[in-house]
């Protein structure tokens, strides 16, 4: 034992080990895998198709109008629903600007995999904190930053993988690509969903800090979802919100990513505040984290 | 012993959770390498709030204690960097596999990859886990993850060992095997341990010196067959035939310090019971008496205990309210 080695003074040592053995539980666990992406196809599948709020202006939507039955021929009725129908198309590009409202929801539901994917990141900093495994590691030489990133990064990852996934899917599903789409939006989707992603790992991770109890993660999950949800451009345009909403649904992070991501994807209308995106998105994600490293300082050691 | 120089020094080392509850109260001792330390103790007298402390995972509230020299609030990296732990709980990960499990500790302590595999070789050798190291810990046994546990926590070859409550929920024969490892460790590497246990005869089997401690504060510290001898050593009870008085005869016998007659037997008090049984059974008998009784008492822990905190272990232990109580405001001030 008398043997002496140089060990690595790298400030961040043993990040990509615990990284590793986060994302160990995921891949070598098939179910679990599974599970992640069902709840975003389920969205995409059931709400996503279903609510087809373009066929409200196809001509077969339009009651019969009695009073001017007599006067127009069937020719002049049929010409009269399709001037109805023409609707549609101006319609769902002035409103949604996206010729479908699948293809319109079908983008937010890529940034919503990485909320639900987040979420969860609290629920292993708390097991690792009953099983002892915290204790472990914090009484080894890795800095307490790393110990936080590695949570964070192990969860970016894993939600970059299953918004990938989803967007897959959306294809499949026949989503219609706008005219900005180029074989780079696919990369700037990456990069929107990799900075919420660390954005947003951080901002549950430090919700649960320090918390002991199981119930902790899974409170704040029902909390933050469903508001954070609603209160974005998710399933409608911010500008038909309420005003109320309207204040929230600008600040919240989620409504910058979907707008990128609807913006590299979907839209026909230019990049336009697109660099406003992810300069909002990028401060989100360094801010948080930058917290969150604070905070796990402050809180890691009792 | 005494030129040895102290690896562990503590002096007025104190935790208080939620600024009302005070789980360690100024301690003071030192433990010197290559000793084996014990903490002995019942469930909540603070032990492993002490050891979490020394470990640099709980911030002492007041005090100071050095590791090797480095101070473990304000160097906390250099003596994480040369410390062992094995915790009571089982810490593997599960999901992993047992070599998988000994690599990432070595990654946690920065130890490159071509030195950690070879390591991890060894110590699986060691605590004798090399047919199952590629087998995932889910199916482990208790004590193959406590030898697991043990491995993990010298991946670093540590100068200083900690381990929280060793032997806990093992069964007989893994407590007699996690014995010898740790036995092992001192005689083969000379590594210093420090040990928290409530089996007072894991503590006089195992440990060079020994702190008694209850209600955060320690009682008494000296090695086991020091703390024995302070009750005045082994007892012998003797009974004669006849009821002549030989209080004076015994007396004169080497190693003797007391002796008493209590309801026509005698209660004898010897620094050394096995050696004064004999002359005395052999004094007699050149007398002419003739021994009808005779029994030889050591002095256990369990009776230093007793001395020192007014109430045996086991009475202790039954306070278990108490303690899941004290537990739970912990846990509470963590939050």
């Amino acid at each position: 034992m008398s043997e002496e080695v140089q060990y690595s003074k790298n400030k961040l040592h043993g990040l990509w080990a615990l990284t590793n053995r986060e994302l160990k539980k995921w891949y070598q666990q098939p179910f679990v895998f599974a599970m992640g992406i069902i709840q975003p196809i389920l969205w995409l599948a059931l709400l996503g198709k279903a609510m087809n709020i373009g066929n409200l202006f196809s001509a077969s939507s339009l009651p019969p109008m009695p009073q001017l039955t007599p006067a127009l021929t069937p020719s002049q009725l049929q010409g009269l629903g399709a001037y109805f129908a023409s609707f549609q198309g101006t319609v769902m590009q002035s409103t949604f600007g996206t010729a479908d409202y699948f293809s319109f929801m079908a983008m937010s539901m890529v940034a919503f995999t990485v909320v639900f994917t987040t979420a969860f990141v609290g629920m292993s900093v708390v097991w690792d904190k009953r099983l002892g495994f915290m204790n472990k590691v914090l009484s080894t030489p890795v800095s307490r930053s790393v110990i936080i990133l590695s949570k964070v990064f192990a969860a970016s990852i894993r939600a970059i993988f299953q918004a990938a996934i989803v967007a897959a899917i959306a294809f499949a599903l026949g989503l219609s690509t706008g005219t900005n789409f180029t074989v780079w939006s696919i990369f700037g989707v990456f990069a929107i969903v990799f900075l919420i992603s660390v954005g947003l790992a951080s901002f549950f991770t430090a919700l649960t800090l320090r918390a002991t109890r199981m119930e902790m993660p899974q409170a704040i999950f029902q909390l933050i979802t469903l508001p954070l949800m609603f209160a974005s451009s998710a399933y409608f345009p911010i500008a038909q919100m309420p005003n109320w909403l309207q204040a929230i649904a600008n600040v919240n992070p989620i409504s910058y990513t979907i707008d990128a991501v609807r913006r590299l994807m979907v839209f026909s209308d230019g990049f336009g505040p697109l660099p406003l995106d992810f300069a909002y998105v990028g401060t989100f994600a360094v801010v948080v984290t930058a917290i969150c490293v604070i905070l796990s300082w402050r809180y890691l050691n009792k | 012993m005494s030129e040895k120089e102290d690896i562990i020094k503590v002096e007025g080392l104190t935790k208080v959770f939620n600024h009302n509850l005070v789980a360690v109260d100024h301690i003071d001792f030192s433990v010197k390498r290559g000793e084996i330390f014990g903490f002995l103790g019942p469930n909540g007298a603070g032990k492993t709030t002490t050891i979490k402390m020394l470990i640099t995972v709980t911030r002492p509230t007041e005090g100071k204690a050095t590791i090797l020299g480095g101070d473990i609030s304000k160097q906390s990296m250099d003596v994480r960097s040369a410390i062992g732990v094995v915790p009571q709980e089982y810490t593997a990960d599960e999901d992993l596999t047992g070599i998988e499990n000994i690599l990432l500790c070595a990654d946690l302590y920065g130890i490159p990859r071509s030195v950690s595999k070879k390591r991890a070789a060894d110590l699986l050798n060691l605590v004798e886990l090399t047919a199952f190291k590629d087998t995932r810990v889910q199916t482990f046994s208790g004590g193959m993850r406590r030898r697991l546990e043990l491995a993990c926590g010298l991946i670093n070859r540590p100068k200083v060992l900690f381990l929280d409550e060793p032997t806990l929920g093992l069964d007989v024969q893994t407590r007699a095997a996690t014995w010898n490892y740790v036995k092992m460790l001192k005689q083969q590497f000379g590594m210093t341990l420090f040990l928290t246990t409530h089996y007072l005869e894991e503590a006089d089997a195992l440990c060079d010196r020994i702190a008694i401690i209850d209600h955060g504060k320690i009682v008494v510290i000296g090695s086991p067959t020091e703390l024995k001898d302070s009750l005045g050593g082994d007892i012998i009870t003797l009974s004669i035939q006849k009821t002549q008085d030989i209080t004076d005869l015994i007396s004169k016998i080497e190693h003797v310090k007391e002796v008493k007659k209590e309801n026509g037997s005698y209660m004898i008090k010897s620094s050394n019971g096995e050696l004064t049984a004999p002359l005395i059974i052999e004094a007699l008998r050149k007398n002419g008496h003739i021994v009808t009784k005779l029994s030889l008492t050591k002095p256990t822990l369990n009776e230093v205990y007793l001395l020192y905190t007014g109430k045996s272990m086991r009475d202790a232990e039954e306070s278990r309210e108490g303690v899941m109580q004290q537990r739970m405001a912990m846990a509470r001030s963590h939050r």
